[in-house]
């Protein structure tokens, strides 16, 4: 399997997922700059896949349950093969395929997603029917941890565990701020690691920008005691960008103007870093 | 119905590997024979309706044809964004199967009267919606459901519901069913409404009023050529349905008539009205209760002619 630089990648993913938000004055920079790294381990490293074969049977398969980030996975995929680049252009534009919430429409896509709580069960579903047929390939899922509030999540990790869905991986972007206002004032999860611990998965806890770390914990399924595996990503949401990190606002705000300028020079000057 | 659909997914599992039966914990004594047959094509993945409709999704994005049963309102209602964006939108292989339809569960209470879905699952794109007659249209429904590629609803009574046909070769989906001659009036009825549609026609003679019967077992693709046929051979069509009176089987009836000029006949849609159930009961009372005796409904169309 083809490795890429990672850093690079996730540099790419920033920069061409600000243009694309700016453009369309689209919103969820933050949530896209927070999981940047994640889907740049992933697409880059972890995942077997062969972008120019998308239904490639032992592919990885990934879903995005947190849909309204997918600019950072269009910009993914665009920079793994999978598409003409000059497609991201089209992203949330009239007669586009390439929805604000992602979208299966779009080449190497799985499954479309945007109301949340509904990637883990497709997910677990997918894990299972691979398991059945002996396959080896891999299912992952990226949730961010606002979407934890949903309830059919918590189905789906129960289901997972029961069946010993090992071959299942569910990594949390875990920024600890979602919507209106920070996850611990909204609805809290801590004890959150230890919530999937008694549910019977394997809970790794990774600082979600740094890519050996998020290598380590993505790559190691299937686990031999059976259970499926979470992996808590500690993130910044905004990261990259100062202004941006750590700040509620930027979930819907949309960078227009000097704040685009400036979070995009940001962006070019940590890259020369 | 519930053992003829039992009876012909044994067939079909028995046919088809890829064939597999999740239940959200229901049907007990009816599918435990299936899992006892096929361990690796039965799944009872818990009382979790939206997990059940996401693993069903997941498992037919990998090849699986995946047939999700409950009962009432369950996996329909209960995981109804589930069934529009993962189902439908992906035009997944799921077959959504809910025992129960209208009031066969009728002194269970409110939560398990079926009477919306058909017009809540009409309205989704790709879906095709089937609710047989009799066991013999339950039968060949199933067995449109295997083969049909995509997402497809079978509501289905409960059981010991009598047979209207002779067998199931006359079953062809997407085509209205002609099951009784007349020329005054033509009542259309969907899903366990059947016989007691016919029992109407039967009685409707005795007034001198000749009504004919049709099956209309597939409620989405519909089939608007029957629809319009017989718009022209009758000055009205009575559509017959255990289930809110407007976006079911009246309201897809009323759809087509309304757009076509000329002569035609007017329609009487005979369901349940804007209000729940005040009281439970068993099917038959509720029905009788709710004007969808076979008494109830000669009463409406006489009254209607006559006005």
């Amino acid at each position: 399997m083809e490795t890429l630089d990672t850093q690079a990648l996730a540099h790419r993913i920033r920069l061409d997922a600000l243009h694309m938000v700016n453009r369309t004055q689209a919103s969820h920079i933050g949530s896209m700059f927070s999981m940047s790294d994640i889907v740049a381990v992933l697409y880059g490293r972890v995942m077997d896949k062969r972008p120019t074969e998308p239904s490639w049977p032992h592919r990885d398969r990934f879903i995005l349950s947190k849909g309204h980030a997918v600019a950072a996975v269009y910009a993914a995929l665009a920079a793994t093969g999978y598409f003409d680049p000059a497609l991201l252009a089209s992203y949330y534009s009239n007669g586009s395929v390439f929805c604000g919430h992602i979208s299966h429409d779009v080449p190497g896509v799985e499954i479309s997603t945007g109301s949340l709580g509904h990637g883990l069960p497709i997910a677990a579903g997918m894990a299972y029917a691979a398991r059945q047929e002996g396959a080896v390939h891999r299912v992952f899922t990226l949730l961010s941890d606002g979407e934890c509030d949903e309830g059919s999540n918590w189905e789906a990790i129960l289901f997972a565990a029961h069946h010993r869905l090992s071959n299942l991986v569910a990594i949390v972007d875990y920024n600890k701020i979602q919507s209106l206002a920070p996850v611990s004032e909204t609805l809290a999860l801590e004890p959150f690691a230890d919530k999937w611990r008694a549910f019977n998965w394997n809970v790794l806890e990774a600082e979600g920008h740094d890519h050996e770390a998020l290598a380590a914990a993505l790559d190691v399924t299937p686990v031999p005691n059976g259970r499926p595996t979470c992996v808590l990503a500690h993130t910044t949401k905004g990261k990259g960008v100062s202004f941006m990190e750590n700040s509620v606002l930027w979930h819907y705000r949309t960078p227009q103007g000097e704040e685009f300028e400036a979070a995009l020079r940001e962006l070019e000057a940590n890259t020369h870093a | 119905m519930r053992d003829a659909f039992t009876r012909t997914l044994f067939e079909i599992a028995d046919r088809d590997e890829r064939v597999m039966l999740l239940t959200g914990d229901l049907g007990f004594g009816v599918l435990t024979s299936f899992a006892a047959a096929y361990p690796k094509q039965f799944l009872n993945v818990g009382i979790a309706e939206q997990n059940m409709a996401g693993i069903a999704v997941g498992l037919a994005r990998e090849g699986r044809i995946v047939f999700t049963y409950s009962i009432a309102n369950f996996n329909t209602l209960r995981c109804l964004e589930q069934l529009r964006n993962d189902a439908c939108y992906h035009a997944a292989n799921v077959k959504v199967v809910s025992v129960g339809g209208g009031f066969c569960y009728g002194a269970l209470g409110i939560s398990h009267h079926a009477t919306e879905d058909l017009a809540i699952m009409r309205s989704l794109p790709s879906l095709t919606v089937v609710a047989p007659g009799d066991p013999y249209e339950a039968c060949a429904l199933t067995q449109s459901a295997w083969e049909t590629a995509g997402p497809f609803y079978l509501r289905l009574g409960r059981g010991r519901e009598p047979t209207v046909h002779k067998d199931g070769s006359c079953v062809v989906l997407g085509k209205a069913l002609r099951v009784r001659a007349g020329t005054d009036v033509g009542i259309v009825s969907v899903g366990g409404m059947l016989p007691d549609a016919l029992a109407a026609a039967e009685r409707l003679d005795k007034e001198g009023i000749a009504a004919s019967v049709t099956s209309m077992h597939t409620l989405k693709p519909l089939d608007e050529a029957a629809v319009v046929a017989l718009a022209r051979e009758v000055d009205l069509i009575v559509t017959v349905e255990e289930h809110i009176a407007c976006g079911g089987l009246g309201g897809a009836v009323a759809e087509v008539v309304a757009g076509l000029s000329g002569t035609r006949a007017r329609v009487l849609r005979i369901g349940l009205g804007n209000g729940f159930s005040k009281v439970i009961g068993s099917q038959e009372y509720l029905r009788q209760i709710h004007g969808l005796s076979p008494d109830g409904i000669v009463e409406r169309i006489v009254t209607t002619l006559r006005e």
